[in-house]
């Protein structure tokens, strides 16, 4: 690497900013190239534009993986592979070597938290319940309410907490939540839900016509959105792995 | 202190110099001071449809560079008192505006005038952001179509967000000018009628322009529109400054013309 140190850098020329962002999780169950590239061609060929540039996450769930041959086939697909997730020693060496990064999950260690809380309180069931309620109540940050229209270029996130838009999402523009989201107006663009991966999170809108709803990062475009439910009002939630729709 | 005005739409060739004329020259008519400022550097457009582009000797970025000062610029309408425009330069590229400089002159040009009227250039690049940065107000053109109405709620976010006032967290208050409008196709639905346009873009409406060819003959005569007061549009664009000073006038031209009796004996 070139020595900087004799030149006065202006320190301002690059800032580090702590900034979440929901990627999409591309999960591998063959490590065959023959297998996943005609089931991946047939996926992006639906959606060519949403999937142009779309950074994505591996998950490699197979053994025997050879990772450049793959990433270099995403990329001919237009996706952009940035890191694999929670990988073997073999697979993350080879992650390095192909300049991706390696991404742990900081939620796997809160799920057995969780666990231990669950079934410590199921023993416990004589316990009034609200003795559980104030620390969870500490822990979530205030809803966000946005009275104005969110429009077309914008994007708004309720971190830690639920989203409320009083007005329109219009065509391009994007809300997100960690928590749910309920939008007022038409919901016309994108709405995420759950965006840290609460995959009790939903989405309620009065009106919908978006361009995407996720929840947890499961999602649907518009046109896998039954036609049947929209402009209805809605509410978009998770039932197992299975993203459903459901008029309110 | 002026009020700062500025037309702009995002999509390009919908009606932004037209209604920048039209508001202007109506603002003059009724007695107010007004300049207004053609920002969109290279193209020059504005000057045309004016009346005055065989009289433009400095033009706006001339004053920003110090070139000439603000009295040998503006050019003084003939026909009206009070009207006053500021042309943009066909020789020099958008990067001659400064940020400093756009607001070292509109300072200067409040102190004489009651309203400034600034005409963007298309896009949200540059000169459409120089051309907002500073307005108090914001007038919105939009054509009823999909793609224009997209972009007119693209600028609308960014006059949310990138004007001094988002800055200082006040607002810009937005109008809504829908040019172009031809009832008998939103009647066929070809066109999205005013509720359509409305309901997505969700403020003020301030006029509605009718298409008509005495745009287009208006501009090659170098004559504003509005100054046309036998035609629709002149009339809608009459309604509009009225409308925008405080005037209550009801909205005309919406409904597609029935071929009646009238019309027929006067051949139109
Ligand atoms: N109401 C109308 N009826 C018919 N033609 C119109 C109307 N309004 C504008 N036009 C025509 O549309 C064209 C574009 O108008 P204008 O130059 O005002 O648009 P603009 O938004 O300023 O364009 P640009 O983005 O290039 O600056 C011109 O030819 C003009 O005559
Ligand atoms: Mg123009």
């Amino acid at each position: 690497m070139p020595d900087f140190s004799a030149q006065t850098a202006a320190t301002d020329a690059v800032e580090f900013k702590g900034r979440m962002l929901t990627l999409s999780v591309l999960k591998l169950n063959s490590a065959d190239l023959n297998q996943t590239e005609p089931a991946l061609a047939a996926k992006v060929q639906r959606a060519a534009d949403f999937f142009r540039n779309m950074p994505v996450l591996l998950d490699v769930a197979v053994d025997g993986i050879d990772l450049p041959p793959l990433v270099e086939m995403l990329r001919r697909y237009g996706l952009v592979p940035v890191a694999v997730f929670q990988p073997s020693a073999a697979v993350a060496t080879q992650a390095a070597q192909a300049g991706l990064g390696v991404i742990n999950d900081p939620k796997a260690a809160r799920k057995a938290e969780a666990t231990v809380a669950e079934s410590s309180a199921e023993s416990a069931s004589a316990q009034p319940i609200t003795a559980a309620a104030p620390p969870a109540k500490a822990a979530r940050n205030a809803t966000k309410v946005v009275s104005d229209p969110v429009r077309s270029g914008q994007q708004v996130y309720a971190r830690g907490g639920d989203l409320v838009v009083l007005g329109a999402v219009s065509p391009g523009a994007e809300v997100l939540a960690d928590g749910n989201i309920h939008v007022y107006g038409a919901l016309r663009g994108r709405a995420l839900a759950g965006v840290q991966g609460d995959e009790s999170a939903r989405i309620f809108c009065r009106e919908l016509s978006a361009e995407l709803v996720s929840v947890a990062g499961c999602y649907k475009i518009s046109e896998d959105i039954n036609a049947k439910l929209a402009g209805r009002a809605a509410q978009i939630f998770l039932e197992g792995e299975r993203l459903e729709i459901a008029p309110l | 202190m002026a009020k700062i005005i500025v037309v702009t739409s995002g999509k390009g060739g919908v009606g932004k110099t037209t209604t920048s004329a039209s508001f202007a020259t109506g603002l003059a008519l009724r007695g107010h001071k007004t300049v207004v400022i053609d920002f969109d550097v290279g193209l020059r457009n504005l000057d045309l449809i004016m009346g005055c582009e065989r009289r433009v000797v400095f033009d706006f970025v001339n004053v920003i560079t110090k070139e000439a000062n603000l009295k040998q610029a503006l050019i003084k309408d003939k026909r009206i008192d009070n009207l006053y425009v500021l042309a943009a330069s066909q020789t020099r590229d958008k990067d001659a505006l400064s940020q400093a400089g756009v607001g070292r002159v509109l300072e200067e040009l409040s102190e004489d005038f009651e309203y400034i009227i600034c005409d963007s250039p298309a896009g949200i690049e540059k000169g459409a952001l120089m051309a907002m940065y500073y307005a108090d107000e914001a007038v919105v053109v939009t054509n009823p179509e999909v793609s224009s109405v997209r972009d007119s709620d693209r600028v609308l976010g960014i006059l949310a967000s990138k004007t001094q006032r988002a800055e200082k967290g006040e607002r810009v208050k937005e109008h809504l000018v829908l040019t172009r409008y031809v009832p008998s196709r939103v009647a066929e639905g070809e066109m999205l009628s005013v509720e359509d346009v409305c309901e997505i873009l969700a403020i003020d409406l301030l006029g509605v322009i009718p298409e008509s060819e005495d745009v287009l003959n208006a501009s090659n005569s170098g004559v504003p529109v509005v100054l046309n007061e036998e035609s629709k549009p002149g009339l809608a664009y009459g309604d509009m400054v009225d409308r925008f000073l405080g005037e209550d006038r009801p909205h005309r031209f919406l409904e597609a013309e029935k071929k009646g009796f009238l019309n027929r004996l006067l051949g139109k």
